[in-house]
């Protein structure tokens, strides 16, 4: 393992690299633009965070008793825009993946660091319009906006909070077209493709689909916009419009949206998984292929959301098909990963227990994907809780799982400090607790009928609805922990060398922190990634 | 380091060709040719388009990477409509339970 | 003449590396914008299909003269664009300045022929909306023809203001002799970008003007 002798004349790590709020808010530096994103993501999770809180606190009850219905579908509304728009999609990507893309291939930073920073500036006015929109009394549409509510009908700030959304899909746009020109363009010497990380195809795959999908959302946007504001009547019924058709480029988008937000967190798992066995992942091109395959394939498939909603039959079952073929490059990971773990040497840090959870859940999460994909019980379970605990077994115990994995793992590179490793283990447990208290009842409730996005439901569903909450209340303070200890750790955590896992991969090659221009000498790769096998009986530092 | 140069006289006769094909697409239009007109309209606008984009946006001298880039682009547009329509034309073609 | 160390960034090997994957990246941006249109040409097919004679007695309204002269204006530009890089890549300032300039006055004149078009539809009550008001025969839903109509060509109009802006600033900087043959990617960007919307409207003038012309 490479230590790194500091000389005199040692550049400066990124941190300390230029002092006061003007060198961060100026700054083209990849590294400190990912700390800026993290900073901003976490408020944006804190929020959709207290919404759900709102949620949750009046499902304790039967009646509708703690708000009215219409609050009640702001809080929903909001908890949901504020999650997907501006925590799920963004934060892997924009956190992780700016940080680590211009290290994993040995560049000095992203092809354009310019617009990496304008990425999050977009970023931040979007979520400035929403939140105001928010504050200034709400949304209730869903987060979903159909129409002609959303168009025609809805007292609420949609057009401010549709602004909103508008203006940050800019920022996904810019970081995919960021990411694609330099995983094209600034590999280092020797780096072929097949010798990239997973995390990198993973990251590859996910440009693709935000390059290709976003638009369609934004120029929807623009055209609910109009109908509100011009009475343009595109999607209203009135006019000869068709909200179907509002349904099918919504879905267009949002579909291949939730494949923005797991692509990431899988190619997080894959660096984990490899490192926490010190094995190479098993069959690394089918892993990489099954990263184009579900951005592809996800395009394919937006029709699942809408076999109730007046889309023809036929069309349905093309759709069915498609959303059953979308699984399978998924599996093809579950299985590789599995397969990775088999013989290896395995150890339970932190982020490999996120890795088990990740597994496990994300696999929960995608076989229920299956019973929807079916049209038969999919109509019955439609807007059901069955669909909330679906994407949420996805979401959360796959994508946010993924996201602290990694967060944890990469901890001691981007800040030079290690988190507290006990306290890192319990809030992994209790949030693995709570989340599956959460969200299992919700399973049963949706099978049992109970519909989604009521403030209130019959007597019978009260049991599971409190444990549900009280799931909830777990899952909060499970994630209040890291919270407290990692901003702990920057200033107390124990100093960090430069590769305190013993992994592989060209970040772990250069300081912790790196310094400003990531590598002292541009490096050269000549072999395969997760080589563990060459150096099998290196131990592990820190 | 500015790619490649083409020679002016080559902008000259795209823009002659191009002229001659919207001439040709609004001369087209006066006549009756049922279906056909919809479809001769789009192959000239298509091959206005290929013309603008390989001369004179230089993707004739540009290496692979950006055809494949825009064929990708144009291909998802089309995954967009042919899905969507998929849906509109199907409509009626089998009745559900009861209805 | 630009100086290579104000205008190179150093995370690139050289000026050409720089300079492909700029070009990299503003195809990676054109191809969203075929998606962003894209979704109003959905929005057309769809409408279209269920409507057609409400598409043929919409376009009947339009005028296929000036949007004639405004696709010969476009393409025009195009020329005087391709002729603006191409002085570039040759380091000539002042052709570069004359192409850039004709380039932005053909744009000015789309637009302002794009205006009396507008100006037409509001007097004669075809903005959708509450004063929608269509006197002609079986059209039905003809509303949805204007709206795709002003909401096509609109954001068209929109993306020609934001290239007449940027031409504007290339003027600029190469009246301040930034651009020479070693350095000249933001007029291949921007011509780029130009061209495209060309070619969008390239589609937008059949599919809008010529429909039942016969």
């Amino acid at each position: 393992m490479t230590t790194h002798v500091h000389a005199g004349s040692t550049p400066k790590h990124y941190l300390i690299d230029g002092y006061g709020i003007r060198s961060w808010l100026l700054t083209t530096d990849h590294k400190r633009i990912a700390i800026l994103y993290l900073a901003s993501v976490t408020v944006m999770f804190a929020l959709g965070g207290l919404f759900a809180i709102f949620v949750r606190l009046e499902l304790l009850t039967p009646a509708g008793d703690l708000m009215q219905a219409e609050t009640y579908n702001k809080m929903f509304t909001m908890h949901g825009i504020a999650m997907v728009f501006f925590f799920l999609i963004p934060a892997v990507p924009a956190v992780l993946g700016n940080f680590l893309i211009p290290l994993m291939i040995g560049a000095k930073d992203l092809a354009f660091p310019r617009i990496n920073l304008l990425s999050w500036y977009v970023f931040v006015v979007g979520g400035l319009f929403s939140l105001y929109a928010m504050i200034a009394g709400g949304i209730d549409t869903g987060w979903t906006f159909y129409t002609p509510y959303s168009t025609a009908w809805s007292n609420t700030n949609v057009v401010p909070t549709a602004v909103g959304i508008f203006i940050t899909g800019f920022s996904s746009i810019l970081t995919g077209l960021n990411f694609m020109a330099t995983i094209h363009k600034m590999r280092a010497p020797g780096l072929t493709w097949f010798r990239l990380p997973l995390f990198v195809w993973a990251h590859y795959a996910t440009s693709i689909i935000m390059i290709l999908g976003t638009p369609v959302l934004a120029i929807t946007i623009v055209l609910v916009a109009l109908d509100r504001i011009g009475k343009f009547g595109i999607f209203d019924p009135a006019a000869g419009g068709d909200p179907v058709l509002f349904q099918h480029l919504f879905w267009f988008y949002s579909h291949p949206a939730v494949y923005i937000m797991i692509l990431p967190s899988m190619g997080v798992i894959s660096e984990l998984v490899s490192a926490f066995s010190r094995k190479r992942v098993f069959g690394y091109s089918f892993v990489a292929f099954s990263s184009l395959a579900i951005a592809l394939i996800g395009f394919l498939v937006w029709g699942h959301h809408m076999f109730v909603s007046g889309q023809s039959v036929y069309a349905s079952l093309v759709f069915s098909v498609l959303s059953f073929l979308v699984a399978i490059p998924s599996a093809v990971k579950v299985f590789n990963w599995t397969a990775t773990l088999h013989k290896g040497r395995i150890s339970f840090e932190t982020p490999m227990l996120y890795v088990f959870g990740f597994i496990g859940l994300f696999t929960i999460g995608g076989l229920t994907g299956l019973f929807l994909a079916s049209l038969g019980l999919d109509v019955h379970v439609h807007d059901t809780y069955f669909i909330v605990a679906h994407f949420h077994y996805i979401m959360v115990g796959g994508v946010i799982m993924g996201y602290l994995g990694g967060l944890h793992f990469w901890w001691p590179k981007m800040t030079g400090r290690m988190y507290p490793e006990w306290w890192g283990r319990l809030s992994a447990l209790v949030i693995f607790i709570g989340f599956n208290l959460t969200f299992f009842p919700q399973f049963v409730l949706g099978y049992l009928g109970m519909p989604r996005r009521y403030h209130a439901y019959p007597e019978e569903f009260q049991v599971l609805n409190v444990m549900s909450t009280a799931g909830a209340s777990i899952l909060g303070v499970g994630y209040l922990i890291p919270l407290v200890y990692m901003i702990w750790s920057m200033r107390y955590g124990k100093v960090a060398p430069d590769n305190p896992w013993g992994a592989k991969g060209l970040e772990w090659e250069t300081g912790s922190p790196p310094p400003t221009h990531n590598f002292e000498k541009p490096p050269e790769v000549v072999s395969e990634a997760y080589a563990y096998h060459e150096h099998p009986a290196e131990a592990r530092h820190g | 380091m500015s790619g490649h140069v083409a020679p002016t006289r080559l902008y000259y006769a795209i823009f002659g060709a191009l002229m001659i094909l919207t001439a040709l697409t609004v001369a087209v239009a006066y006549k009756d040719l049922g279906l056909l007109n919809t479809y001769v309209a789009m192959t000239i606008a298509v091959a206005k388009a290929t013309l603008v984009v390989l001369y004179f946006m230089h993707v004739r001298w540009s290496g692979r990477l950006i055809p494949i880039l825009l064929a990708a682009g144009v291909l998802w547009l089309v995954i967009l409509l042919a899905l969507t329509m998929s849906d509109y034309a199907s409509r009626g073609w089998m009745t559900a339970p009861g209805s | 003449m630009a100086r290579t160390r104000d205008v190179f960034w150093h995370h690139f090997q050289d000026l050409e590396h720089q300079r492909e994957t700029s070009a990299l990246g503003m195809w990676i941006f054109l191809i969203t914008e075929i998606l962003f249109f894209g979704g109003m040409f959905a929005c057309y097919v769809v409408y279209r299909t269920a409507y057609p004679e409400a598409w043929l007695a919409g376009s009947a309204t339009l005028d296929v003269k000036l949007g004639a002269i405004n696709t010969a204006v476009l393409i025009g530009s195009s020329l005087t664009m391709a002729m603006a890089v191409h002085a570039a890549q040759l380091g000539k300032r002042m052709p570069l300045v004359v192409f850039l300039v004709l380039t932005i006055v053909l744009g000015g004149i789309f637009l302002g022929i794009k205006a009396v078009e507008y100006e037409h539809k509001w007097e004669e009550n075809l903005i959708p909306g509450p004063a929608f008001d269509f006197h002609g025969q079986g059209a039905g839903n003809v509303q949805l023809f204007f709206a795709l109509y002003f909401a096509l060509t609109g954001m068209h109009a929109l993306h020609m203001v934001i290239g007449i802006g940027l031409l504007g600033n290339l003027v600029r900087q190469s009246l301040a002799g930034r651009f020479d043959a070693a350095y000249n990617t933001p007029v291949e960007m921007v011509g780029l970008y130009w061209h495209f919307v060309d070619i969008v409207w390239i589609f937008l003038f059949p599919l809008l003007y010529l429909l039942g012309r016969h």
